[in-house]
């Protein structure tokens, strides 16, 4: 990778000072690091590496002190100043969570000048928090709730505003709440660190500061790619997806509309989560039960139309390569990207409108299954499409803005009509009374009910790329996954790590398989050949890879790359259930993956149900006539500038 | 404004008068590294900018930080309200902090020296960039300073942008590098993570010029003025009620009671010393000293006469600091303005025993818990006018 590429990251986080500089040696000697010191936490006596916060310490020996600003995800910021406490020989109190200890030191936590200013911080900032506590989205699920609970808030001692601001709601995904905010800088450090998009910033000073947009614009109107993810760090509810309840409900309710649901694999890994599961604990299959009961005619597969992405991108990617390499044709955009995750797509479309034409023209699985539901499925089941309700539960707030892209209505209506966060369903059900976690398991309803390991893998960062080349790697070798990777488990794809590379010789090629006979005449243009693809995720790494990109590094040399969005991919994505951390969204990655392992059929060719697609309604086959017309988009350059 | 209106404001004999420009910086070349910090450490020389930290340690830090790439701050944000005595240095002395800059680089081994200039000093630049190339046309700045192999040292300015905060190093640092001035947290501290998260030194204009001196007149002579811990001259900035406003330079130690003789203040109600974040002095007190050890100063001293409103005057530096927090923690960021409410409410005569009690206490934990000295600074005058002038003041 290129070190040349531009970061907008503003400095190193705490940790980072503590290690070996590449530059020089640092003042802490390299026999101080990993070193002990001891310290002292309310008479308890402990020994932490050097450099650890105060926070990380107690932490470590069960006293609990309590935070706003901090988020394990986000570079410190220590400006909430709830979690001070005191540390012997200083004047003032230290903010436990940006206190590195490099000496023993000694710390009260409860001390009653401790206990004081946290009681001043809430009076403080509860002062500017306008709206009651019932009235809320996040009411039992805010963390300044909770905490005003803890330290016994009995009154607004120093006011509280009755005027609320206008809410930002301009945007499909992502609502902003002014009125709620507590300024403690998570979403903006969210946009500018994790994610490098840079919507939110700070803006004015002292009691005027808000966090606002460039020129205050409306969030609809600037670069916001939706992903949500400050929404997932949020402590109130000044960030919220936006909810789409309240018609689906009406769907729900009206006998005439024929209501159905997709269900993307990474809700149904989290969903527990929302009843007080242990993350990692899949409920798929109570929740079909549960939709049921709760009125949803038909419950589908995300995973349907994962498979047949799978089968239209990796056909894309074949035409692109066979045009490129064997045609000669220069006008070909390689490496191709993937298209699925929609903050990715806005993402591009944002900020490198000039690599359009790399992204896939496939629609992603929940825009494939919607216009599917309107035409193939409406005409088997002999239902007016005009009558369907085809609602889509996500782990994302951005497909909320993909189901309403004007690009989305080949069916001839609204392809999705809305989109679902897993937050938001995990309320219906509760709504509903109904329990997931004890519900009776049941299967997904057909025709789009067989689904394979390879769709459901697509909650994972690199798991559309493993998909892709299960299914790319058997069509081209003739010869089963399995004989060149154990269990058919492309490992080198998989993982957390923010950019992988991967390279894979195709060293032998079989017969055309009859599904893409009419696109090649034969592989042999493949043999011997290195396929090169990269996955990244978080757009903060997908900027990395663009950026070298564009310097023609390593990655313009690839032939696909899997960018999400969101980082570990759809399983932490912005309509997940909160809290969210490394830990968690590993825990749903080994549940996916848990889970995937059950399944008979991994391989998205596979898929008998996929293949009746193609025998039965797009008869021209992959990347056809018919499949161009319902299952590929277009993409608009929409630049850093927006009127 | 033009230059020579600030001549007029000074008040009685400069040190720095007498100092010629480069005498300092050729009697500090000629020492080793080590015998530069030990002379600044054996001065006892306290930073002038207000919060006193012992200049020889802060250079000892840095010079133990063994990274390439080091840095010699300046800090002239003059910003504290009250004090224009570094915009004097600046007009009139700046070869001397120039010096000084120099002498710390050589010092710590950094290799860049950066003036942070108050934006309403942007027309000092012109003639500070004047002097930076004179210098390197004289072979004070550049390649081999003082014909010492491998000195390599410039010295660059950087303009603030009009907050207050950008005083405090880290906020300064930040603004330095081009985002929001809003202070870091410390530790780390810029000696080991400063500009660029490298090993930086911020001192204030008027240590810097100090230093020259101490080179040039020697450590003796420096220790033979002020007090055991304070040790020295101090220059005030004296402005208010009083007869002959202007920057003076007094030993450290003197009395507010003789200061105020001197400035023509004698019927002063109160003394603010150290501007905004500084305290209100009462005539019951006009026998404390001006030290670090009695009453720290920067050199602000605001005097007020016998028909000053106290209440005013708190609301006045509230509104200050309303207007100049930075926004960052929430002690600062909301209290001042919950203080602020509070005095209106005094003024109106609807602040109740209790809620006044509410605030003190909410004064108090500002003090301790907001992130940086501007947050722990500010409810001080606040305070100390509720302690001292209550006679002025009517809850309801």
């Amino acid at each position: 990778m290129s070190p040349k590429a531009p970061l907008l990251k503003r400095r190193a986080p705490l940790s980072q000072l503590f290690q070996p500089d590449p530059e020089s040696q640092r003042s802490v000697s390299p026999d101080a690091l990993g070193a002990n010191i001891s310290v002292t936490i309310d008479g308890m006596e402990t020994k932490v590496p050097l450099g650890t916060t105060i926070l990380e310490a107690a932490k470590s020996i069960g006293v609990g002190i309590p935070t706003l600003c901090y988020h394990p995800d986000l570079e410190v910021a220590g400006l909430c100043r709830i979690c001070v406490v005191e540390v012997e020989g200083q004047r003032t109190l230290q903010a436990a969570c940006a206190y590195p200890i490099t000496a023993p030191i000694k710390i009260n936590t409860y001390s009653k000048a401790v206990r004081i200013a946290r009681r001043h911080v809430l009076d403080l900032l509860l002062s500017e928090h306008c709206g009651d506590c019932y009235a809320c989205i996040r009411n039992g699920k805010c963390e300044l709730q909770s905490l005003a609970e803890e330290y016994g808030v009995d009154k607004f001692r120093f006011g509280h505003p009755e005027i609320p601001v206008p809410v930002d709601d301009s945007s499909y995904s992502v609502v902003r709440d002014m009125n709620k905010c507590i300024r403690c800088r998570r979403c903006i450090r969210t946009c500018i660190d994790v994610q490098e998009v840079g919507v939110l910033e700070a803006v004015n000073r002292s009691n005027q500061v808000e966090v606002s947009t460039f020129l205050h614009k409306p969030l609809a109107n600037v670069v916001c790619i939706n992903c949500g993810q400050c929404i997932n760090r949020c402590p109130t509810a000044a960030l919220y997806a936006k909810p789409a309840l309240t018609p689906v409900w009406k769907a729900l309710d009206d006998p005439t509309k024929h209501v159905v649901i997709q269900t993307a694999p990474s809700p149904r890994a989290a969903m527990g989560e929302m009843f007080g599961l242990e993350p990692g604990t899949t409920v798929t299959y109570q929740m079909n039960t549960a939709l049921r009961r709760m009125g949803f005619d038909h419950v589908f597969d995300t995973n349907f139309t994962a498979d047949l992405t799978i089968i239209e991108e990796g056909t894309e990617l074949i035409i692109r390569l066979y045009k490129a390499l064997v045609q000669g044709d220069t006008s070909v955009a390689l490496p191709q990207f993937t298209s699925c995750s929609p903050g990715w797509v806005k993402y591009c479309e944002h900020f490198y409108p000039e690599y359009i034409p790399n992204l896939s023209s496939a629609k992603s699985p929940q825009q494939m299954f919607g216009a599917l539901i309107k035409t193939f499925y409406a005409e088997k089941m002999g239902v007016d499409p005009a009558n369907i309700v085809s609602v889509a539960l996500m782990p994302c707030s951005a497909k909320k803005f993909e189901c309403n892209r004007p690009e989305m209505r080949d069916s001839g209506y609204k392809d999705v009509d809305f989109g679902l966060t897993t937050r938001e369903l995990g309320a219906m059900f509760r709504q509903a009374g109904l329990d997931v976690p004890t519900m009776p398991k049941s299967e997904f309803d057909d025709p789009f009910g067989t689904a394979t390991g390879s769709g459901l893998i697509f909650g994972a960062s690199g798991g559309v790329m493993e998909a892709a080349l299960r299914t790319v790697l058997e069509l081209v070798t003739g010869k089963k996954l399995e004989t060149i990777y154990e269990h058919g488990d492309i490992l080198p794809v998989r993982g957390f790590e923010g950019v992988r590379y991967a390279e894979l010789t195709i060293s032998e090629v079989g017969p055309v398989p009859g599904l893409l006979a009419h696109l090649v005449p034969d592989w042999e243009w493949l043999k011997g050949a290195t396929l090169k693809v990269a996955v990244a995720h978080g757009t903060a790494n997908a900027r990395k890879v663009m950026e070298d990109i564009k310097l023609g590094g390593q990655f313009s040399e690839c032939h696909f790359i899997e960018f999400m969005a969101c980082p570990g991919g759809c399983l932490g994505g912005g309509g997940q259930p909160i809290p969210t951390n490394k830990e968690i969204r590993a825990a749903r990655a080994r549940a996916i993956y848990g889970e995937e392992k059950t399944l008979d059929v991994r391989k998205s060719f596979e898929n008998p149900a996929v293949l009746k697609v193609y025998e039965e309604f797009l008869t021209d086959g992959p990347c056809g006539h018919k499949s161009h017309e319902l299952l590929h988009t277009s993409y608009v350059d929409r630049g850093k500038f927006i009127e | 404004m033009n230059s020579d209106s600030m001549v007029t404001t000074v008040a009685n004999e400069l040190t720095f008068a007498s100092v010629p420009p480069g005498e300092g910086l050729a009697k500090a070349l000629a020492m080793s590294r080590v015998e530069i910090i030990d002379t600044v450490r054996d001065s006892k020389l306290k930073g002038r900018g207000g919060a006193g930290f012992p200049t020889g340690i802060k250079w000892n830090f840095a010079a133990a930080e063994k990274h390439p790439r080091k840095y010699i701050i300046c800090n002239a944000d003059e910003g504290e309200p009250g004090t224009f005595k570094d915009r004097l240095i600046l007009t009139e002395y700046a070869d001397l902090v120039l010096d000084g800059m120099t002498i710390g680089a050589r010092a710590m081994n950094a290799a860049l020296g950066l003036i942070y200039l108050r934006a309403e000093y942007g027309y000092l630049r012109s003639r500070l960039e004047e002097a930076i190339h004179a210098r390197r046309e004289a072979g004070l700045l550049g390649v081999d300073i003082g014909g010492i192999k491998g000195f390599d040292f410039d010295i660059m300015v950087a303009m603030g942008a009009g907050a207050y905060v950008c005083g405090e190093e880290t906020a300064l640092i930040e603004s330095l590098e081009g985002f929001r001035g809003e202070p870091r947290n410390r530790p780390p501290f810029p000696v080991v993570s400063g500009f660029l998260s490298r090993p930086s030194v911020v001192n204030n204009v008027e240590t810097l010029a100090w230093v020259s001196c101490i080179f040039a007149k020697g450590v003796d002579w420096f220790k033979s003025v002020g007090t055991d811990l304070s040790t020295g001259h101090k220059l005030f900035s004296v402005s208010g009620d009083c007869e002959r406003p202007g920057v003076y330079e007094f030993p450290f130690g003197i009395t507010v009671g003789e200061l105020l003789k001197e400035v023509g203040g004698e019927d002063a109600k109160a003394v603010l010393i150290g501007g905004a974040s500084g305290r209100c002095v009462p005539r019951s007190q006009f026998e404390r000293r001006l030290a670090f050890e009695d009453i720290p100063t920067g050199g602000s001293v605001v005097v007020f006469g016998p028909g000053r409103d106290m209440l005013a005057i708190a609301h006045n530096l509230l509104d200050f600091f309303v207007d100049e927090s930075c926004g960052q923690c929430t002690p600062c960021r909301l209290g001042n303005g919950k203080l602020l409410e509070g005095v209106e409410m005094l003024q109106a005569g609807t602040c109740t025993l209790e809620y006044l009690n509410d605030l003190k206490a909410l004064a108090n934990t500002m003090q301790v818990a907001a992130k940086c000295g501007l947050g722990q600074t500010s409810s001080v005058a606040f305070l100390s006018i509720l302690e001292h002038f209550g006679d002025d003041i009517h809850e309801s």
